[in-house]
């Protein structure tokens, strides 16, 4: 097939569709090149030059987010001038990034360390540099570090490339590059969405959720599910521990979503469901007032005060409302129910709504 | 875009058509008349997938005139017109700014008319496509929680298929096609529906005239509400059983794209049971044998009484679910639709030429300016689940009519004071956001807070076919608070 293309990566034969970069040609196969400002979603930038290779009969050490594949080439992702190289882009990046990783929540889930592990560091030469930035806390849902920032520039992406929005963008040039909001004004009053998006590609802890603070945040599993808003049908990621759903992340695998939500998927869901609000037991009205009953007790009143109602007045005289925001099997049990049990067909749901 | 209030969709449209609320119609129709006019009208398709069109042909809506009733410059909407026909694919993406009205299956019918006419649709990135509001809406009714349908859109008034379900559920069931929920809470009062099992729905506070809502359901014999929380229409309620939630349940939903993805249970229900259980526990109890092992049992049931999801199975939901149709196990689910047949005995599309028709009430001198209703992205319908989240509260803590800065200086109101918002069904107090969302004549304001109870104003008239209430346009008054009232409300 022509619109394939044959090359060589690590001494391991890789055949990848044309217009594939070399990054995507190695990962297709399992070789590992470190990254950082590269992510899958997000238009390739070819800034944080960690994935430099070497191509046979090519100069230099190109960046492999940005080069094309080309039938018969032949790659090296892991050479010792390659090694080399990282190591030295590492190291300035380290030195600007507090070494914290204990009491930071992206701890055993960050992309920086994985970058770090797999490269290795024997020491950091220059002195550490700490920004001292004041943590913005001009939102509800998310904390911003910019401590921990690594400037490369996926958040800023994220919000403009696939929100299209553009709430936040790279504030000043060279050393004192910052990401931030235009006029430095609030994320609420910036056009932030909220959707939380930039938490998600972000690769250190610069960006967290407020509720994933603290060193408490490694969820024990996590469960793959559709959202209950609207009916796009995103999939969410929940993540449990202890019997609580601890954070929300949508799946960048899923074809509806693509790792994409809105605020009330990302950041609406664990509140209401653990709210002390929630009826946990059934209510019976007892002389005016709904007082607590056991389930026993609430379900044979239903029954008995249905069937009174249909033997007096027929089954005409019963109804259902069934809900949009019901599964199906839900749904359709109870149209199951009021044809059945009920003898009606006044069963409807709340789709004109 | 086409929506009365500029939204921020508006904001990065090429062409935003800021039609006057009801007259979505008049505007479809004055489209379509201009891509005739330029002969852009798709000949082959309409020659070969569609009948009718002679119908559509002589309908008389030139741009003058339906810019007259759209309020709408004629250029724009014949620009708008030439912009869609020329595309080489395009999409009609809606809402219910088009269903939300007495004339919202004409809407629906002129949207239809439109991709007939340029053959947008059965091909990838085209077709018309509604915009789900919640997360079921597409599987409630698949499911047949309709009152004249079973599953999978089977009618109840095809003996055969009744005969099916008969037997499948081992009893005789109603002929008598049902009410909808609107239809049952409108002869509620009369004494016709005297006891309602209601499942995670909360009309008090989402359907249309609140006040009319309330007497009917304290009219009944006996209400039973099933509910994450306690809500306007628990008031009402003889007993409250407490539902799991999604969280809580294993199950399926889908989506606007008829895609059928899985629910799973992520932590134990709160009320110890998951809800297919609560309702099974209902039917035993009045004497039917309703039971299930698991969810992924009541699917089965499901296939195997639908054509149409007779290839579902919970083990075939793995990965990226299913679109139906999926009538076989093997089959791989229906992505488009419509690719070289429709669904009519002969496969013809049919034009269905609808006329514009005036919304049920108008601006009057007593009520002069027409309120629109609808939702804010943050917050979900009823708001019982968002309101219980401190950020999304934090960024919309309360509601708030919108009305133009025009308006607002001709009732000399300013932003943030608080009004008393009338109709002829009802008031309701709440401050005012004066913005150029919104065009002068035209408020806004969406129905997620107890404290503002939209739909004590909205209007119940329905929509001829669909039932579905005119939530887009109802008129009303902003009357300013004096000052010695206010003080007094102070003291
Ligand atoms: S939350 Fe969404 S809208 Fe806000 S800055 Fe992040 S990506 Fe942009
Ligand atoms: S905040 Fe995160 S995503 Fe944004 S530039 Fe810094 S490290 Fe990259």
């Amino acid at each position: 097939m022509d619109s394939m293309i044959s090359l060589t990566i690590d001494n391991r034969e890789v055949e990848v569709k044309r217009g594939a970069s070399v990054l995507e040609a190695a990962q297709s196969v399992g070789v590992y090149i470190p990254t950082l400002c590269y992510h899958p979603s997000l238009e390739p930038f070819g800034a944080c030059r960690l994935c430099v290779v070497e191509i046979e009969k090519m100069r230099g050490f190109p960046t492999s987010c940005t080069t094309p594949v080309a039938e018969g080439m032949v790659v090296h992702t892991d050479t010792p001038q390659l090694q080399q190289l990282r190591r030295s882009i590492l190291e300035l990046i380290l030195t600007e990034h507090p070494q914290t990783c204990l009491t930071c929540p992206k701890n055993l889930n960050c992309e920086l360390q994985r970058v770090a592990q797999y490269i290795g560091l024997n020491e950091i030469s220059l002195p550490q540099l700490y920004k001292e930035l004041p943590v913005k806390e001009d939102n509800p849902f998310f904390y911003r570090d910019y401590n921990l920032c690594i400037l490369c520039g996926r958040c800023v992406r994220v919000c403009q490339e696939i929100r299209g929005v553009g709430a936040v963008a790279f504030t000043y040039r060279g050393s004192q590059a910052l990401i931030g909001t235009a006029f430095d004004l609030p994320l609420l009053q910036a056009g932030c969405q909220f959707c939380g998006a930039c938490i998600d590609v972000c690769p250190t802890g610069a960006l967290i959720e407020r509720s994933r603070r603290g060193w408490q945040a490694l969820p024990e599993r996590s469960v793959l599910t559709t959202c209950p808003y609207c009916g796009v049908g995103c999939q969410l990621r929940l993540e449990i521990k202890k019997g609580r759903i601890i954070g929300v992340t949508p799946e960048l695998e899923a074809v509806v979503n693509q790792g994409q939500a809105c605020v009330k998927g990302r950041f609406g869901i664990a509140e209401p469901i653990h709210h002390p609000d929630r009826l946990t037991t059934p209510l019976v009205r007892r002389n005016g007032k709904l007082e607590e009953a056991t389930w026993e007790e609430a379900i044979s009143q239903v029954a008995q005060r249905f069937t009174e109602i249909k033997e007096r007045y027929g089954p005409d005289s019963l109804g259902a409302f069934s809900s949009s925001r019901c599964t199906n099997e839900e749904n359709y049990l109870v149209q199951k129910l009021a044809r059945t049990c009920f003898g009606t067909n006044n069963v409807d749901n709340c789709a004109r709504i | 875009m086409a929506d009365p209030r500029k939204t921020e969709l508006a904001d990065v449209a090429d062409i935003w058509l800021n039609l006057w609320p009801g007259s979505n119609v008049a505007l479809l129709n004055g489209m379509m008349q201009a891509i005739i006019k330029e002969g852009l009208e798709n000949k082959a398709f309409i020659a070969q997938r569609t009948e009718n069109f002679d119908e559509l042909n002589k309908a008389d809506y030139p741009p003058e005139m339906v810019s007259k009733i759209t309020r709408v410059p004629a250029e724009k909407i014949v620009e708008a017109a030439l912009l869609y026909a020329r595309a080489a694919k395009a999409m009609i993406i809606y809402g219910l700014g088009i269903t939300h009205h007495t004339t919202g299956t004409d809407g629906v019918m002129s949207l239809g008319n439109l991709a007939l006419l340029t053959g947008n649709i059965g091909r990838r990135s085209t077709g018309v496509m509604p915009m789900r509001g919640q997360s079921n809406v597409q599987g409630a009714c698949d499911m047949g929680a309709l009152p004249n349908m079973y599953l999978g859109y089977q009618p109840i008034s095809d003996s055969e298929v009744r005969t099916k379900f008969e037997k499948a559920w081992g009893l005789s069931l109603p002929q008598k096609p049902g009410l909808t929920s609107c239809e049952m809470i409108e002869t509620m009062q009369q004494g016709k529906i005297k006891g309602l099992y209601i499942l995670g729905e909360d009309p008090c506070q989402t359907d249309p005239d609140t006040d009319k809502v309330r007497r009917s359901l304290e009219s009944l014999d006996f209400l039973v509400v099933q509910e994450l929380f306690l809500t306007e229409t628990t008031n009402y309620a003889d007993v409250v059983l407490p539902a799991a939630s999604f969280a809580e349940c294993n199950g399926t939903f889908t989506s606007g794209e008829r895609r059928i993805q899985r629910v799973r249970k992520a932590i134990a229900p709160l009320c110890g049971k998951e809800n297919w259980q609560t309702i099974c526990l209902i039917a035993q109890a009045m004497g039917y044998p309703m039971s299930y092992s698991n969810p992924a049992e009541i699917m089965d049931e499901i296939s195997s009484l639908a054509p149409i999801f007779g290839g579902v199975s919970f083990k075939r939901l793995e990965g990226n679910g299913l679109q139906w149709p999926c009538p076989t196990p093997g089959h791989p689910g229906t992505e488009i639709m419509y690719t070289e047949k429709f669904s009519r005995p002969n496969g013809l599309a049919k034009f269905n030429q609808v006329d514009h028709k005036p919304s049920a009430e108008q601006p009057d001198d007593r009520y002069p300016l027409i309120l629109t209703t609808g939702r804010r992205r943050e917050h979900y319908d009823s708001g019982s689940m968002t309101r219980r989240c401190q950020g999304i509260l934090q960024v919309w803590p309360e509601e708030k009519i919108e009305i133009s800065p025009m308006d607002a200086q001709e009732l000399d109101i300013i932003d943030g004071e608080e009004v008393v918002v009338r109709s002829r069904r009802g008031k309701v107090k709440v401050k005012v956001r004066v913005t150029d969302k919104s065009p002068r004549g035209v408020a806004f304001m969406a129905f997620h807070y107890q404290d503002a109870l939209t739909n004590l104003l909205t209007n119940p008239a329905l929509d001829p076919i669909a039932k579905t209430p005119e939530y887009k346009v109802c008129a009303i008054c902003v009357e300013k608070i004096p000052q010695e009232a206010k003080e007094v409300v102070r003291k």
